[in-house]
């Protein structure tokens, strides 16, 4: 029997809601009032809705606190055995299980066991809504230290902390706010960038999402700092659930003296305010951000003079990431130099990523600066899915690189990635496997940032549209010689020439896969052969018929009734019909269809 | 909807804010919400309310991914072309559509009743590849349970019709 109280967490990620989650919620406050545990077990039980609890793969994922139990792929019917399971034995069947063994604790779960959760300690923990969830657990004491400080040692707790920027650029964040504080021209303005736009990338959104007083208290320790009395959260317009949230914490702040006229009944004040972006990628860059909260069209500007001088209306203006303005209540409230005790030399504490693509456990993980690929990927991701090859793992969204095998043991921090072409990012990682095509994964970036140049400057704009000609010309097997060399020399113009870091850092998902992986580039030119079998101009599919068993899995799978053939008989693709999608080869459990070059 | 509730709802949207050029973006946001597409007379009337030339807002209607100044069908495909989807197969899920609907990414059926949108990443990468219909997601999709879903909305309308009937 349980003592006290116990709460059900259900995680309301974005991800877990997808995949049903409310639906998980209500059914287990029916079963809560149908078992009518009250009068039995003398226990307070509660149903909270959490931010993203991070293994998104296994959700919907339900847990029990303070008994900290896990329950893993939790559907509606299951709601009735989890209520039971408060009083006895766990429901074993929800349990996480890796190579034959059940992890009942959070904890004792590999997936968690080598994170280290700074940013993300309340999210999947607290009830995003609740003001005193967030309290409970130390929030806003860090804010209560500030407010006894002056700027000046603000500003110093930050530096000693050595936090940098984690949006990607990693500039050390109190170097920013010092130059900010030492301008006399006022309003001054603090801007939260919340316009999370690498495709694979949600770490922002899901700590906006779970845990969004953080966030506005490293915004109120910012405004301090510099002197604004004004800010703004920049939140992407695909992002409702956390515009939602973060919007609820700011009239719960308002609504206790936290924000406005009297911050905790001091003299400072500060008002905060969401703008909602209109769903342009450039917009995440500083001065096209700013050009868009003013009303204007999201085209950035040469930096001549810096936005902490003249950024916001032409005032001087903080423009700081999510991830970075939810570790400052830490570093306040725990100091910086005990932020600084975890990560690298140069990069300090840690960092959130969100893992996606060929990998087993997709989802959102916290680990310190420094860890290594190859841990992140086998120890805490699990390894690729179906256990298959794995080939590249991409990082820093459209701006970042493709980096290959060879170099997974290399620490991830700011500057180690950099050296080989890539960069850590703002934290997406995306994994690929055998079955990737290194090639139409660049043009894929490229494409994506056709779409999203603003346009403004010359080499951005025109070089991202020849690059994608020639990229599509070389997946549709109308590569010629030369091509590659053509490609980098696009690329090196454009990342000297471009405006803004949109342009200067576009050219990287090309130079690097041409960098790691020119003989796949080589084979599309040379051979006009697709390694991957993903290309479909280069492709065609066959059926190995040792290998098949006539299951029918893959002509059930065919969209286009290509796959013939009697149940238990070898079955046969008609290559006339065949639109190489590769449904077939996902479908079939026995590793029975290959994929060889398409005849001319 | 008729003219006469378009000019009423219009004027109500644009007065909740202030006459002040940095909400011409919010004011454009709501009038999409509320119609779907921003129409031309909207562009007119918020361009009279900001004093500001109308070809200003258009470039921003131009801009802006979230805005459309064309109407969107009944129903709203969105096929998520983040990496995680992409890589899962995004582009077979466009080209059964394709095949189904006869549109591209971008496009309305002739008739109105869907329209297919290629989207950046909604942040579900666990579930790849995503296909969200009217809000509805349908997650870990393959390519041969797209003909049911359509037929399953493009149902649902065709029952109203008949119960209106």
């Amino acid at each position: 029997m349980i003592n006290g109280t116990e709460r059900i967490l259900v995680c309301c990620g974005t991800g877990c809601i997808a995949n049903g989650a409310l639906g998980v919620a209500d059914a287990i406050e029916r079963e809560l009032v149908a078992h009518d545990l009250s009068d039995e077990v003398k226990v307070d039980v509660s149903v909270v809705r959490t931010g993203c609890s991070g293994e998104c793969e296994q959700g919907p994922i339900v847990r029990f606190m303070p008994r900290d139990l896990m329950y893993y792929r939790v559907k509606e019917r299951d709601a009735a055995a989890i209520v039971e399971s408060l009083e006895g034995e766990p429901v074993k069947k929800l349990l996480f299980k890796k190579d034959g063994e059940t992890y009942e604790h959070m904890d004792d779960n590999p997936y968690y066991a080598l994170q280290h959760k700074v940013v993300l300690k309340d999210v999947g923990i607290i009830d995003p809504l609740s003001l005193d969830d967030y309290i409970a657990r130390g929030g806003y004491e860090g804010l209560k230290k500030a407010l006894a400080m002056t700027p000046d040692e603000i500003i110093t707790e930050v530096e000693k902390s050595g936090l940098r920027g984690k949006g990607g650029a990693g500039f050390p964040t109190g170097r920013k706010w010092r130059t900010a504080a030492g301008y006399d021209v006022f309003p001054k303005y603090i801007v939260c960038n919340g316009d999370e736009g690498d495709p694979g990338a949600f770490m922002d959104g899901s700590t906006m999402e779970g845990s969004p007083h953080a966030v506005i208290e490293g915004m109120i320790i910012g405004a301090l700092a510099i002197g604004a009395e004004e800010g703004v959260l920049y939140i992407r317009d695909e992002y409702a659930l956390a515009r939602d949230h973060i919007q609820h914490a700011i009239d719960d702040a308002y609504a206790t003296g936290i924000l406005g006229e009297s911050i905790m009944g001091t003299d400072h004040k500060l008002d905060l305010s969401i703008v909602r972006g209109g769903g342009a990628f450039v917009c995440g860059e500083s001065t096209a951000l700013m050009a868009s909260i003013e009303g204007r069209v999201g085209e950035p500007r040469a930096k001549y003079i810096r936005s902490v001088q003249r950024g916001l209306f032409d005032h001087p203006t903080v423009l700081n990431n999510v991830e970075s303005l939810a570790s400052i209540p830490t570093i306040l409230r725990e100091g910086g130099e005990a932020y600084a005790q975890v990560g690298t030399e140069r990069s300090k504490g840690t960092k959130v990523f969100a893992m996606v693509g060929k990998v087993k456990h997709t989802g959102l993980v916290e680990v310190p600066m420094g860890t290594t690929l190859r841990t992140l990927i086998y120890d805490i991701g699990g390894g690729i899915i179906d256990d298959r090859p794995f080939k590249a793992i991409q990082t820093g969204g459209p701006s970042g690189g493709c980096i290959p095998e060879e170099l997974l043991d290399l620490p991830v921090d700011f500057d180690t990635l950099v050296e080989y072409g890539a960069m850590m990012g703002s934290g997406g990682m995306i994994v690929m496997d055998d079955r990737s095509c290194m090639v139409e994964v660049a043009r894929y970036y490229v494409d994506f940032l056709c779409e999203e140049s603003c346009g403004k400057c010359t080499p951005c704009r025109e070089g991202l549209r020849q690059m994608r000609a020639i990229l599509t010309d070389i997946c549709e097997g109308r590569g010629k010689p030369g091509d590659i060399e053509l490609l980098e020399r696009i690329g090196r113009t454009m990342q000297d020439a471009s405006l803004c870091a949109l342009g200067r850092t576009a050219p990287n998902p090309v130079m690097t896969t041409i960098k790691f992986f020119r003989d796949e580039y080589e084979a599309h030119i040379d051979r006009k052969e697709c390694p991957a079998g993903v290309c479909a101009e280069l492709t065609q599919f066959a059926i190995k018929p040792d290998a098949c068993t006539g299951c029918g899995l893959c002509s059930r799978a065919c969209p286009a009734g290509a796959i013939s053939g009697d149940r238990k008989e070898v079955h046969v693709i008609d290559s006339t019909k065949c639109i190489a999608c590769g449904s077939c080869r996902e479908a079939c459990r026995f590793d029975a269809v290959l994929t060889e070059r398409r005849p001319a | 909807m008729t003219e006469v509730n378009h000019a009423s709802k219009i004027a109500e949207i644009i007065e909740a804010y202030p006459v002040d050029q940095r909400f011409a973006l919010a004011a454009m946001q709501d009038m999409q919400h509320a119609f779907n597409y921003i129409p031309e007379e909207g562009l007119a009337a918020l361009a009279e309310y900001l004093g500001c030339p109308q070809a200003q807002l258009y470039s921003m209607a131009t801009f802006y991914k979230a805005l459309s100044l064309t109407p969107k069908g009944e129903h709203i495909i969105k096929i998520c072309n983040g990496t995680a989807c992409h890589l899962r197969g995004a582009m077979n899920l466009a080209t059964e559509l394709k095949r189904d609907l006869g549109i591209e990414p971008g496009e309305t059926t002739e008739n109105g009743e869907f329209s297919v949108e290629l989207v950046n990443c909604l942040g579900s990468c666990a579930l790849a590849p995503v296909m969200v219909v009217d809000g509805n997601y349908h997650n870990k999709l393959r390519v041969e349970q797209i003909p049911g879903i359509i037929e399953s909305y493009a149902a649902s309308g065709a029952e109203e019709v008949t119960a209106n009937d």
